[in-house]
């Protein structure tokens, strides 16, 4: 991303988040959040509800003023900029499709707000090729109301990709869609991406949605980022405890750490079960931390040359079969077998007792937090 | 058999009062119309078209009604729009509840009092006095067409206020973040969502008020001093003094078919409006 110098932006970036707090009374949504966004790139804010996501979303689109910070488009302080004067364009959360125009009319919104107007011609030439991208020709005339769930959202990306905004603000936009047209959808708006070239900044709280689209996730937590990366840094490489559990599946093994040399510590959980693996960072010797595990990091055997478990539950998932398990001291975890490690030994019963290895170097040192 | 039993038995009290309130005396008015007035007053079986011909006599009636209706109504839309406006989207919601209260307060005293009161404040100790104290001129207020609008507004304002109030209540605040969003200053929003918007509670408070403006009778008498009556004042006159009960009956006859006409029209206009949608209702 290169050096951010304090007079004017870097050229990379096509926004900016800058220090940007935003208060509502006593409470704090947003909490000193620092970011630059690529022009280009796809990127996601990911966390629960109330995490600050949508804030930070509402910040750029100019519906929130920040209350310390600034904020950044194209190298241009935009903070007194009110929304209707910013290049930027909103897919919101129950699409607020303007239910007394048609689907043309809701597309053209935008254009028809510039002045000087352009030539009616020429704006119903943008929307025929608006609602060609969204794969919706034809669909013009009709009202809002005779549309299904999935075509009132690709009309809400229409109506702000004709505009051809600098950044294109999505807030949940999949969250009303069952998940098989979200599924689609979220294949669809990635090509589209690809193909507009536009900056897409993408609101979620599922994290499947924002691993499978983005370029690079931020991770937030009470109004502030946790971590920054691309989905497989996050998956891999997460900071801490809360990452490692947002992002994909995992198990959690507190201890305490006894040793650490280079990158890879050693943590003693219970009954002096070691884990070894990768130090998050800050992680010291002595202290107490968690290991974590991917289910699918863990192998599940019937011999009896590793943690002794019990099958709790078995659930099959086709190429995968995702088994509960018990061990006294470490409690119920998670194991993701493929099809293929299991060809052999064939599949154990809840009630049966096996045992399961992972490899050193698998586990994740982390702070618990 | 047995729900459409128990609809017939939920339907009947509501059918067997309209027929006989309201079909039963439409009938008879309808049949009194073409009849003759007996020697002694009151009505006297015939069938002749001579009330209908006569209607013209009464034109000053209609030509008020006609002309002071619409534009009480308008009047009252022109000060109730800004107003329910105010308490639905500017004022404070903690205040909000009290605010539309003193809205419904003055439907607490009747209309008969209150009018009274008008007719001091209009009449020659009033406001005139005041003006003329002020050296402004000597102007004339009751009993002028002004006296009779100021009546109409101050009566019927909450039934304007209302419906704009809630149709304004209900719009969707997110519909003005994405119209800003797509490069709408406010005011531009303003016409080209939150007014198109707010034309059902527009429509049917402009109903309401015209419906029973048509029917008006009490604030013309008493603020238009017989010198700006209403239809309704002509029908009390017809009925009750002259007792000319089948030219009474032509003359309402005929007001109930300039309104379905005119109510009519009105509805098709604001339909057409709202774009055929079916969540726009007049009530």
């Amino acid at each position: 991303m290169g050096a951010e110098s304090l007079t004017g932006a870097d050229k990379s970036s096509i926004a900016e988040l800058r220090g940007a707090t935003k208060r509502f009374g006593a409470v704090v949504a947003a909490r000193d959040i620092n970011l630059s966004i690529n022009r280009g790139e796809f990127l996601s804010f990911l966390g629960p509800s109330g995490c600050g996501k949508t804030t930070a979303l509402r910040m750029l689109a100019g519906f929130e003023a920040p209350t310390e910070g600034d904020i950044y488009l194209d190298g241009q302080r935009v903070n007194d900029i009110p929304a209707h004067q910013r290049p930027v364009n909103m897919v919101f959360q129950h699409y607020a499709l303007f239910p007394h125009l048609t689907v043309a009319e809701n597309i053209s919104y935008g254009l028809r707000q510039r002045r000087p107007k352009p030539p009616a011609a020429e704006i119903e030439a943008a929307v025929n090729r608006a609602l060609e991208t969204v794969r919706l020709p034809g669909f013009g005339p009709r009202r809002i109301w005779e549309m299904s769930g999935g075509q009132q959202q690709r009309v809400a990306l229409a109506r702000a990709i004709i505009n051809e905004p600098k950044l294109l603000l999505l807030d949940e936009p999949m969250a009303a869609l069952d998940k098989k047209l979200r599924h689609d959808m979220q294949i669809e708006l990635q090509t589209l991406q690809r193909k507009l070239g536009i900056t897409f900044i993408l609101v979620t709280h599922d994290q499947e949605e924002a691993l499978s689209m983005s370029d690079r996730i931020c991770i937030m937590r009470d109004g502030g980022i946790v971590q920054i990366g691309s989905p497989r840094d996050l998956y891999d490489r997460p900071k801490n405890r809360y990452v490692a559990d947002f992002v994909g599946k995992s198990n959690f093994f507190e201890g305490r750490v006894t040793s650490v040399a280079g990158d890879t510590a050693d943590l003693q959980g219970a009954a002096g079960i070691s884990f070894i693996g990768h130090a998050g960072a800050g992680i010291a010797v002595g202290q107490r931390a968690i290991a974590s595990l991917r289910p699918e990091q863990i192998s599940l055997s019937r011999g009896d040359g590793g943690v002794p478990v019990t099958v709790v539950n078995r659930i099959f998932l086709g190429e995968h079969t995702e088994y509960l398990v018990q061990n006294p001291d470490l409690g119920q975890f998670l194991i993701l077998a493929s099809r293929q490690a299991e060809a052999g030994e064939g599949n154990l019963e809840p009630g049966e007792t096996g045992s399961v290895s992972w490899r050193d170097g698998a586990a994740l040192i982390l702070n618990n937090d | 058999m047995t729900t459409r039993l128990r609809t017939i038995l939920l339907l009947t009290p509501a059918a067997a009062w309209l027929l006989a309130m309201l079909v039963l005396p439409l009938v008879v008015v309808v049949v009194f119309s073409f009849g003759e007035r007996a020697a002694a007053g009151g009505y006297s079986a015939a069938l002749t078209l001579e009330n209908f011909a006569n209607l013209g006599a009464r034109w000053a009636a209609f030509k008020n009604t006609l002309m002071l209706a619409p534009a009480g109504t308008v009047l009252c839309l022109l000060i109730a729009y800004p107003l329910a406006y105010y308490l639905a989207v500017k004022a404070d919601p903690k205040w909000r509840t009290l605010l539309l209260i003193l809205v419904i307060v003055p439907f607490w005293t009747s209309i008969l009092i209150r009018s009274y009161a008008w007719i001091y404040l209009l009449g020659g100790q009033g406001i005139p006095k005041l003006i003329s104290t002020l050296g402004l001129g000597n102007p004339r207020l009751i009993n002028t067409p002004f006296a009779v609008l100021i009546g109409i507004v101050y009566g019927y304002l909450p039934l304007m206020v209302f419906p704009i109030y809630v149709s304004l209540e209900r719009l969707d605040k997110r519909l003005l973040e994405a119209s800003a969003d797509l490069g709408s200053p406010p005011w531009r929003s303003f016409l080209q969502v939150t007014l198109p918007l707010s034309m059902p509670g527009v429509a049917t408070g402009c109903m309401l008020v015209f419906i029973l403006l048509m029917g008006e009778f009490l604030i013309p008498a008493m603020l238009g001093g017989g010198k700006v009556f209403f239809v309704g004042n002509a029908l009390v006159d017809l009925f009750l003094q002259s007792r000319n009960w089948p030219y009474g009956a032509a003359v309402a006859v005929a007001l109930v078919v300039i309104m379905l006409v005119t109510v009519t029209a009105y509805m098709r206009f604001t339909r057409r409006w709202a774009g055929g949608r079916d969540d726009v209702s007049l009530m």
